[in-house]
């Protein structure tokens, strides 16, 4: 027995001085075993991973973040523009009904597997999103295509390069629709051959190849030297995760990446002050608000996604006596101090909201005055108004950060601080994220915390999204204000069938300036998007929808 | 010991079955689900209806658990409601990572757990004591996140001496076989990736092994100092038999149950991932994939997870429990 203890003992031992040996000799590779690269690889830190790479069937902008190198639309967005420009169309007449648009489709261009870009390619990539007899519609959900395509009745070929696409009504929207990923045409040849699994080996015309996808860590893609435009300059992109904001800053700064995503606000100013970064920042297409309920849902019993006669209003389970008084609404207004919101918990890299969409889009009301901090108005109103003492209410404060809100908390604590001066006591409710959603969509809430990124660039994404009376549906409400005024949503219906341009901007202009005087939200902030690299990234352009295009960047 | 063995495993079955049960009631009861994650902000009623028929999500729970079951008796774990892709492969592509840094942590948790606390119990009351004991207080006492970060800071940016975060330099080309990654370079003859996946440990292993290490080296200390009043000891010492001898070759052993017991239990837990040091380090594990699912109601995700970490925790417990035959013989299952 004895012996075998002795034995055991040294094996111990020796396992000990193994496993001492083995991080004795890792320790001591620590000099940099990276060997010499002469292909210029980007790696470009994500803050999630994507959860699908089907331009189609993905709603988050980690999975468009990388389809967008891989697939291309018809038409696609101007360099840093939410305008249009042909893309794999080379041209297109729109009827005068505005009903029919026809599109040329470019000749000579390939996909990734080598099969030929044609009008059949363009059908499939649609019709397997609305046609529920296609053979490929069972794999996928088609998120966007019911919110944002419903009005494409069909896909038809004219010719092998010439298709068509009908609408069941006009739609001024639909052409910056269409640069959305959404349609983005996929290869049908890899399709047919991969089946449900087509789009584990993505498969487009865009700049990029798609290579691996090592789940939750990254995503290669390297150049397509056959791309039409020419090969990009950059040989591979690689797509990393890298969730926590710190950890993503470190990584640019010991150099193990060349760009990030989502700095924390907190930061920039040391990362402006890094010779070795640059901080790239524009506008974002977004806006980020408090809503006050007022009280107006309905049952979409026939699913059309508008408010019918016989559909009547019904409160919402979140109504609120006072927020149905328009001067307690604008009191509120009065009541918040958006520009030091701005200034410390959006840490400067925002502007001040005073409409429901950002200043730079087609249709913005520039003549509105905002309501400015004035919180002895705010008394004044709330006075008048029949509530001297003021009352308690709930606000919702949204549990995760998004663009368009960096911090939350901070900010639903900062305007509890403000109601509490005008003698407006607030509750902080918190719940989590998918149900906070379905909640808030549900007029739960007295009042609510949330925001919107903009899709594809139009006005009526924002404006008859969040604004208008139809989206009053309880459950699946985009008007989480429950604000009900018949003649803004008419505005709105009008300026989606309205082709000229100009028109079309004054009807949003009209709208914006009711809703001012209704006063349902509080617009607070349209967030900066901002982009860090190390200093050797040229030529990356950041877009105001948010998408990142790698085909014109370049490494010194 | 054969039909402890047998036993033991046939203990599974009731304890996955209740386990699931409960997760599956838990999550569904839960407010929120899936496809609102899915939609977004902008489902309309119709596409929410049409999914939640298409997953099933319309059926009385009791139905939805026993097809749940009727399928993972046949094999088959569902498919991820968000990305479509297999449980199975969600939970594979994940796992591999989890038990390298788990397995690397320990390593480290144990080598310096059960020196440390040797040398205190061995020296009570001297300042190697204090200072090891003190230490010990801190690791415990240490937010995983903050320790993260700052070993990050320090090696990874000041030093420039070890990886920031990932498995690998993606530079580096690689060829993946099992999954692991220790082994998958040893097996190619990589020993560029071999090097990069080890120092690409280091970190995150500290970081997740301070925690157990401390534990270890506590518990460690008391044992051996309960073994040190013992009457063999003394009837050792009496007998002329060197400290040395006393110590590694009597104490030790007989100081180690309690020690392998904290061993096996926080070997388990590692192995069910390791969000915050995950999150730091921008580890694929699959600590990150449960939260992930958990947050968007991903039900099959959720349930398959829980249900590996049921197993993997009874296969630890047993193994753990059959290693104190092996280190005490006087313990008998049969």
């Amino acid at each position: 027995m004895g012996s075998v203890n002795a034995n055991n003992m040294k094996a111990g031992v020796l396992a000990i001085i193994i496993c001492g040996l083995l991080l004795t000799v890792t320790l001591s590779g620590c000099t940099n075993t990276t060997p010499p690269v002469t292909e210029k690889v980007l790696i470009f830190a994500c803050s999630g991973d994507a959860d699908k790479l089907d331009p189609a069937d993905v709603t988050d902008g980690e999975s468009t973040a990388r389809t967008d190198s891989i697939f291309e639309g018809l038409v696609e967005y101007k360099e840093g523009t939410a305008e249009i420009q042909p893309c794999l169309a080379t041209s297109w007449v729109t009827s005068t009904d505005g009903k029919n648009i026809t599109f040329t489709l470019r000749q000579g261009v390939k996909f990734h597997d080598n099969t030929t870009f044609n009008a059949d390619a363009v059908v499939f990539s649609f019709e397997r999103q609305y046609n529920t007899s296609h053979p490929y519609h069972q794999y996928g959900e088609w998120a966007y295509w019911g919110y944002m395509f419903s009005d494409i009745a069909k896909v038809e070929k004219i010719d092998d390069y010439t298709v068509k696409i009908v609408l069941s009504k006009p739609n001024a929207a639909i052409m910056t629709s269409l640069a959305m990923f959404t349609v983005a045409i996929v290869s049908p040849t890899n399709a047919a051959k991969y089946g449900a699994d087509a789009f584990k080996k993505p498969c487009g015309t865009g700049p990029f190849k798609f290579v691996e996808w090592v789940k939750d860590d990254h995503i290669t893609v390297v150049a397509n030297k056959d791309y039409w435009r020419g090969a990009p300059k950059l040989d591979k992109v690689i797509y990393r995760v890298i969730t926590d904001p710190s950890a993503r800053l470190l990584a640019v700064q010991a150099g193990e990446i060349q760009g990030m995503e989502f700095p924390d606000p907190a930061s920039l100013a040391s990362i402006e002050a890094n010779a070795d970064l640059k901080l790239l920042t524009k506008e974002g297409m977004n806006v980020g608000y408090l809503a006050m309920n007022n009280g107006y849902g309905y049952n979409d019993s026939n699913k059309n996604g508008m408010h019918d006669q016989n559909e009547p209003w019904v409160k919402t389970p979140g109504y609120f006596a006072p927020f149905t008084n328009r001067s307690v609404r604008q009191a509120v207004n009065y009541a918040i101090d958006k520009t030091s919101i701005v200034k410390n918990l959006y840490k400067g890299t925002a502007i001040v909201a005073k409409n429901g969409m950002p200043p730079f889009m087609l249709g913005y009301n520039n003549s509105v005055v905002d309501y400015p901090y004035n919180p002895v108005k705010a008394r004044e109103l709330l006075n008048e108004s029949g509530y001297p003492n003021g009352f308690n209410t709930t606000l919702w404060v949204m549990p995760v950060s998004r663009p368009y809100m960096f911090d939350p908390a901070k900010i639903g604590e900062a305007i509890q601080g403000y109601l509490e001066a005008v003698n407006i006591h607030v509750t902080i409710y918190q719940i989590d994220w998918s149900t906070y959603l379905a909640k808030t969509q549900a007029g739960e809430h007295p009042m609510c915390l949330l925001g919107w990124t903009g899709d594809n660039g139009d006005p009526d994404n924002f404006m008859n999204v969040l604004y208008g009376a139809n989206q009053c549906t309880l459950g699946t409400a985009g008007n989480v204000a429950f604000y009900n005024n018949t003649k803004v949503q008419d505005l709105l219906s009008a300026a989606l069938q309205t082709y000229n341009t100009s028109e079309r901007a004054q009807l949003y202009k009209d709208a914006q300036g009711i809703i001012h005087e209704d006063a349902p939200f509080v617009y607070l902030a349209h967030a900066n998007q901002d982009l860090v690299f190390t200093k050797n990234v040229q030529g990356f352009v950041l877009n105001p929808t948010g998408r990142y295009f790698f085909y014109p960047v370049d490494l010194t | 010991m054969k039909w402890y063995i047998i036993k033991r495993l046939l203990q599974i079955i009731p304890v996955i079955l209740g386990v699931t049960l409960i997760a599956f009631a838990l999550i569904h009861l839960a407010p929120g689900d899936p496809v609102r994650t899915m939609l977004g902000q902008h489902a309309t009623q119709q596409e929410i209806d049409e999914i939640r028929v298409k997953y099933g999500l319309d059926q009385p729970l009791y139905v939805q658990y026993f097809i749940w079951l009727d399928d993972v008796l046949h094999g088959d774990l569902g498919r991820s409601i968000l990305s479509h892709e297999q449980v199975t492969t969600e939970i594979g592509s994940r796992f591999p990572n989890t038990v390298e840094l788990a397995i690397a942590a320990m390593l480290f948790a144990i080598l310096i757990g059960v020196v440390a606390g040797i040398i205190s119990a061995t020296k009570q009351y001297s300042a190697a004591d204090y200072s090891v004991m003190g230490l010990a207080l801190f690791g415990i006492s240490m937010p995983v996140f903050w320790l993260g970060i700052m070993l990050m800071m320090i090696f990874g940016v000041f030093l420039g001496w070890l990886p920031i975060g990932g498995r690998i330099d993606l530079l580096i080309p690689f060829q993946r076989i099992t999954g692991f990654m220790v082994v998958d370079s040893i097996i190619t003859g990589n020993g560029a990736a071999l090097i990069s996946v080890l120092r690409h440990l280091i970190l995150p292993a500290i970081a997740l092994g301070t925690i157990p290490m401390a534990i270890i080296a506590r518990t460690t200390r008391s044992s051996m100092l309960e073994v040190l009043r013992q009457d063999f000891i003394r009837t050792e010492r009496a007998k002329g038999l060197s400290e040395r001898k006393v110590i590694y070759k009597h104490a030790i052993r007989n100081a180690m149950v309690p020690v392998v017991t904290v061993i096996g239990l926080n070997f388990g837990l590692l192995l069910s991932g390791a969000i915050l040091t995950e999150t730091v380090f921008s580890w694929p594990g699959v600590g990150r994939l449960v939260v992930d699912s958990v947050y968007a109601r991903d039900y099959p995700l959720v349930i398959g997870c829980i249900l590996v970490f049921a197993l993997v925790f009874v296969i630890v417990n047993l193994i753990t429990d059959l290693l104190y035959t092996y280190i005490d013989p006087r313990i008998h299952y049969d």
